[in-house]
């Protein structure tokens, strides 16, 4: 399972090499009254693959938003690859850069291409020059299987394929560490299977991942770590085999049971 | 009652197509009759002589083309122009998260919209230069009547371009900052081209209103080489003793506002088809 921490991708050390990708401390998050997060702590190891699971609502999208501050945590600190990405003095545009997202929704640009999705952050923010960025693109959406979907506006391509341009689109700015939420929850069931084969392969090729998902095969396989959330706080966590088969909490039993069982909670 | 509820109304015998035939038969004849009494009324030689009269009309081109049409079409895109401009950088302000520049917006646009539009003519014409002394709209009377036709378009374009942004998907932009884009750069690479899109027929719609408005410019007192299609036409058909250079000049209006609405009405269509 660690073979996979191996040489790939593009990890040069970030001053304090060694250190977790993602260190998050005492991570809270409130919407008015209604704190959301209440204390979060937990880690993600260079090429590490950490799957968060827990019910609906428990705050999991929540926590990743203030992984890139598409949410502002009200207290606690984030790190993202040596970089508290919480100062209120970083760029962060510069710290987003690193951290690559892909939604339940994929959020592609409709009105440009694949290819143009998958261009045109590199080209604006990265400043690459139009042949660069799109021999870039081109070598993503080829890793992602989509090689021939180059000229495809989004509306002509699958929930599959769309999410799967979204993942090019976040690779092709080489970030440090990938953040999915639910990403093949929006897909008919038998698009999830590309969408996880790529994300799987991802892994294997050692980049760092924290994956919110609700499909527990993958988790079980993929994950180094498991992490369970429940109403704002991690219940437990460990590797997946003793979260998922062995929890020690109800709350984690309970909630594995209605995932791997829905028919059984049926009124 | 009788034993058929089901089958009340129509007189016995008569289907129900049958008797809306009659009914629609009915108002056509009416209408048909209306016509015929107002069209024997008239003094047809009288009409034709006053409206298309068509020695007169001849006798407008081209100078009807080369100046009116020509100045008429030039306000109305230079005032669009500016329109645009000045109507995106209010939308932008309404959607600022600086309060100052939220009021400021709202202040101006309910200004604008709130004002005749004969009034704005006639303070950027008359009240500029009044309070102004020495300094006037460049561009003389076209760029004062450019100018107060873009000021007002720009308040109404603001509302209409705000509304566009709000409608692309919150995801969108979250998608952008997410890939390290500055709000700026998402704005205007990401969102804003989204918004043009949906915003395209409302704003081809305000061209039309546009194209009419600038009319108005005769009350700014217009050089002979400036005048646009009404004033065109209002002055020959005074010289003339003759209706026909209204005519002629509205057909000119219609020859643009037409296809636009037209336009307009096709590129909504198609949006409300092509929708995600
Ligand atoms: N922008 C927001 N404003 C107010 N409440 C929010 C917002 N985003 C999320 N919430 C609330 O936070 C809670 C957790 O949401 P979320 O993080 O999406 O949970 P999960 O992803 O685990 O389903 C929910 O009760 C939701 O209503
Ligand atoms: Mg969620």
């Amino acid at each position: 399972m660690s073979a996979r921490k191996g040489p790939g991708g593009p990890a040069e050390p970030a001053g304090d090499a060694g250190a977790a990708a993602i260190e998050i401390r005492g991570l809270r998050k409130s919407f008015g009254d209604n704190e959301v997060l209440s204390g979060i702590d937990f880690h993600v190891d260079a090429g590490e693959v950490v799957c968060v699971i827990g019910p609906s609502g428990s705050g999991k999208s929540t926590l990743l938003r203030c992984v890139n501050l598409l949410e502002e945590p009200s207290a606690g600190t984030v790190r993202v690859a040596g970089a508290e990405v919480t100062d209120p003095d970083i760029d962060i545009d510069a710290a987003r850069r690193r951290i690559g997202m892909v939604f339940q929704s994929f959020n592609l640009f409709p009105h440009l291409t694949a290819l143009g999705n998958v261009t045109i952050a590199q080209r604006k923010v990265l400043k690459r020059d139009r042949a660069e960025a799109e021999r870039v693109a081109r070598a993503n959406l080829e890793r992602v299987g989509l090689a021939d979907k180059v000229a495809e506006y989004p509306g002509r391509l699958s929930g599959g394929q769309q999410q799967r341009v979204a993942i090019a689109r976040a690779l092709a700015m080489d970030p440090r560490v990938m953040l999915f939420d639910e990403p093949t929850s929006a897909l008919d069931p038998e698009l999830v299977g590309d969408v996880l084969g790529v994300m799987r392969e991802l892994a294997e090729d050692g980049m760092t991942m924290l994956v919110v998902t609700h499909e527990m095969s993958f988790a079980r396989e993929v994950a180094d770590r498991v992490v369970f959330m429940d109403g704002g706080v991690v219940v437990e966590e460990g590797p997946p085999s003793r979260v998922l088969d062995d929890p020690e909490h109800e709350r984690t039993r309970t909630f594995l049971a209605r995932v791997l069982d829905p028919a059984g909670q049926g009124p | 009652m009788t034993a058929e509820p089901l089958k009340a109304g129509p007189a016995p015998g008569m289907s129900r197509r049958r008797r809306r035939r009659l009914v629609l038969g009915g108002q056509y004849g009416a209408f048909v009759v209306v016509v015929a009494v107002l069209a024997a009324l008239a003094d047809w030689p009288q009409l034709q002589d006053n409206f298309a009269n068509y020695g007169k009309a001849k006798g407008l081109f081209p100078e009807i083309l080369t100046v009116g049409l020509r100045n008429t079409v030039v306000l109305t895109a230079l005032g669009f122009a500016i329109g645009l401009v000045l109507g995106l950088v209010l939308a932008l302000m309404r959607l600022s998260s600086a309060a100052p520049y939220r009021w400021t917006a709202t202040a101006y646009i309910e200004v604008f919209r709130g004002l005749p539009l004969l009034l704005i003519f006639v303070f950027v014409g008359f009240g500029v230069p009044l309070a102004f002394p020495g300094r006037t709209v460049p561009g003389g009377t076209t760029g004062a009547g450019a100018l107060a036709l873009g000021l007002v378009a720009a308040a109404y374009m603001a509302e209409t371009i705000r509304a566009g942004i709000e409608a692309v998907p919150k995801g969108q932009m979250e998608a952008a900052r997410s890939l390290g884009m500055p709000y700026g750069r998402a704005m205007a690479s990401i969102v804003i081209p989204q918004a043009f899109r949906i915003v395209i027929p409302p704003m081809t719609n305000q061209l039309v209103l546009l194209c009419k408005d600038s009319s108005l410019i005769m009350f700014l007192g217009i050089s002979l080489g400036g005048r646009d299609l009404t004033k065109f036409g209002r002055d020959l058909a005074g010289q003339l003793g003759n209706t026909t250079p209204i005519v002629v000049a509205g057909v000119c209006y219609l020859i643009i506002t037409i296809p636009l609405s037209q336009l307009a009405r096709w590129l909504e269509a198609r949006q409300r088809r092509g929708e995600r």
